[in-house]
């Protein structure tokens, strides 16, 4: 167990189920509950998640101990995709850096240059800011909505006035694709971004999931019916637009819809 | 090798139906299921009132078996209206609505309100196995209970046929059917899970379930739900349409759900063993063998198995 930031814990199993980045596993802590998390590493040996501890259960796993048991099901759900060498922007909001990370580690390995945008309230939530640094062909850019560190404002704006600063340059188009993991207001933004300037994107989209494999059907969304378990989390911005109800509303365990 | 038929006035261009539980909460996900090539779709249970299900781990599966403990979740009858009003709007395929209640009284409630949305079939779930903590053992395990609510649902459904859904888990499947359908059930769907049984952590040494207990479904139950079937189809003299349910993988397995007495054929866990594109599938390969039998019509098939044993 290692502590990220005040709220952000991460968890290392000694397991791997062979998953990718993007996908997501059920954590179950027996007598309590179990949860879909996004996977924040798979290397072939152990299996990492980082998570914000903010629900009952995410409080009670953010205390648990080296030994302690937990239960674990998956990989369940698509994952991000990408060409060898592609140039890829990562945007990251909040402990969406997590699988973002992931991804970025493995296309690095496929010789991608990543523009990772990490973006949080303020420096003190930032995350996996010097592993991403680390990478081989990566840039960083830092966004925080107090200034603290790095640009002022949200990460999709950086993103934006690069996309600008580069519209001249040699490369066309300067970024192959996007991957955005994190809330769902900032997606809407870079899907919007993505759809405006021509740039295909990836997107995680999160949903109340039950089974995780497609049975349950409380991950539906409207209006084409897809679970989100099986058809994402990841969806290409292409499907990502078509779901009207992203960025709008969800469903609640009952099925029942809220707005966000 | 045409797979339709016209069941009790209604329309299905192919047997296949999604069962009650599985995907289908809302009108979006209903019509992702026609476009995937099911028949009809069945509801979720639904509810006259809120009602909350169990908490996760709900599920867990292995290659032969799947052990579900959801818990009937619902938003009750609001959500229904809004949903199958949606629905009625753009309908590809008919619609069999189930719903659920804990008293007869209840289900005739229940019933008279979906009864306005105009569903195709009421389905009256009364054989649930995984919430017996909460509301006793199933109606569906009583010849006097499960014509008692077959008897109010009728009281209050007019002229929308009801299908009652049995439990395999009773001494005699057939005594339940007949009871229900002297009490006016125009068809039986057969069979809810099996069980309930259990599946134990071993590190935890804790039942995984958070409920301990689920109803079981998947490949393993398939004979079960053939031979109840079968019973069913007896106990009512092939007079009452069958939906047959219980672990539906290919078209071979609903050929042999057809022989046993089935005219329908539910498919619920399936979709998670071969993905959604199952009821396409099933489809193809029944076409498939119905064209190297020489069979013509699904009507040569449906009790067929009782007709050959007779000698009739």
């Amino acid at each position: 167990m290692k502590r990220e930031t005040e709220f952000v814990t991460t968890m290392t199993l000694p397991v791997s189920l062979g998953a990718k980045p993007g996908q997501f596993v059920m954590i179950w802590l027996p007598g309590v509950e179990e949860i879909p998390m996004s996977v924040a590493l798979d290397d072939g040996k152990k299996l990492q998640i980082t998570f914000f501890a903010v629900g009952d259960t995410t409080k009670k796993m953010a205390l648990l101990k080296k030994g302690d048991l937990v239960g674990v099901r998956g990989p369940f759900g698509t994952h991000y995709q990408w060409e060898k060498k592609e140039h890829l922007a990562l945007v990251a909001g909040g402990y969406g850096a997590a699988p973002m990370y992931f991804a970025a580690k493995e296309a690095s390995k496929d010789g991608c240059t990543l523009e990772v945008f990490i973006g949080a309230r303020g420096k003190e939530h930032l995350l996996y800011e010097k592993e991403f640094a680390k990478l081989p062909k990566t840039t960083v850019h830092i966004s925080t909505d107090d200034g603290s560190k790095g640009f002022k404002g949200f990460n999709v704006q950086l993103l934006s006035n690069l996309l600008k600063e580069k519209k001249h340059s040699k490369k066309k188009p300067w970024i192959d694709q996007i991957f955005s993991c994190g809330p769902e207001r900032m997606l809407v933004s870079v899907s919007d971004l993505s759809f405006q300037q021509k740039i295909p994107s990836q997107l995680s989209l999160e949903r109340y999931m039950k089974c995780g494999y497609g049975l349950c059907g409380n991950c539906v969304v409207d209006p084409l019916g897809i679970r989100m378990c099986t058809h994402g989390p990841v969806v290409d911005n292409v499907t990502c637009r078509k779901i009207t109800e992203f960025g709008k509303c969800h469903r609640d365990a009952l099925g029942r819809k809220h707005n966000f | 090798m045409d797979l339709s038929q016209i069941l009790l006035g209604v329309h299905f261009s192919n047997p296949t139906v999604l069962a009650s539980g599985i995907w289908g909460i809302t009108a979006a996900s209903w019509r992702e299921v026609a476009r995937n090539g099911a028949g009809a779709v069945t509801t979720k249970s639904l509810w006259l009132h809120e009602h909350k299900g169990h908490a996760n781990p709900i599920i867990i599966s292995t290659e032969h078996w799947t052990l579900n403990a959801v818990g009937l979740p619902d938003a009750g009858i609001e959500k229904a209206r809004e949903e199958i009003g949606d629905y009625n709007h753009d309908k590809p395929i008919p619609l069999i609505a189930s719903i659920v209640e804990s008293t007869v009284d209840n289900f005739a409630k229940v019933a008279e309100e979906i009864v306005k949305l105009h569903p195709d079939f009421l389905e009256v779930n009364i054989s649930c196995p995984n919430v017996e903590d909460e509301l006793g053992r199933p109606f569906a395990c009583s010849v006097v209970d499960a014509a008692a609510v077959t008897k109010a649902v009728k009281s209050v459904s007019g002229d929308i046929p009801v299908f009652i859904k049995l439990s395999p888990n009773v001494d005699n499947i057939g005594a339940i059917a007949s009871s229900c359908a002297d009490a006016g059930a125009d068809g039986f769907t057969v069979i809810n899970t099996v069980g309930p049984g259990m599946a134990i952590d071993l590190r935890s040494r804790m039942p995984i379930l958070t409920n301990k207990v689920g109803g079981m479904s998947g490949p393993a139950i398939k004979p079960i739900a053939v031979k109840c079937i079968a019973d069913v189809y007896k106990a009512t003299e092939g007079k009452k349409p069958i939906i047959g349910t219980g672990g539906i993988m290919t078209g071979e397995d609903a050929i042999e759900f057809l022989l046993a007495g089935a005219s329908l054929i539910g498919i619920g866990t399936g979709v998670a063993y071969r993905g959604e594109k199952i009821f396409k599938l099933v489809c193809d390969e029944m076409k498939k063998w119905c064209d190297a039998e020489g069979v013509k019509d699904l009507s040569e098939l449906i009790g067929g198995m009782h007709r050959r044993v007779s000698g009739c």
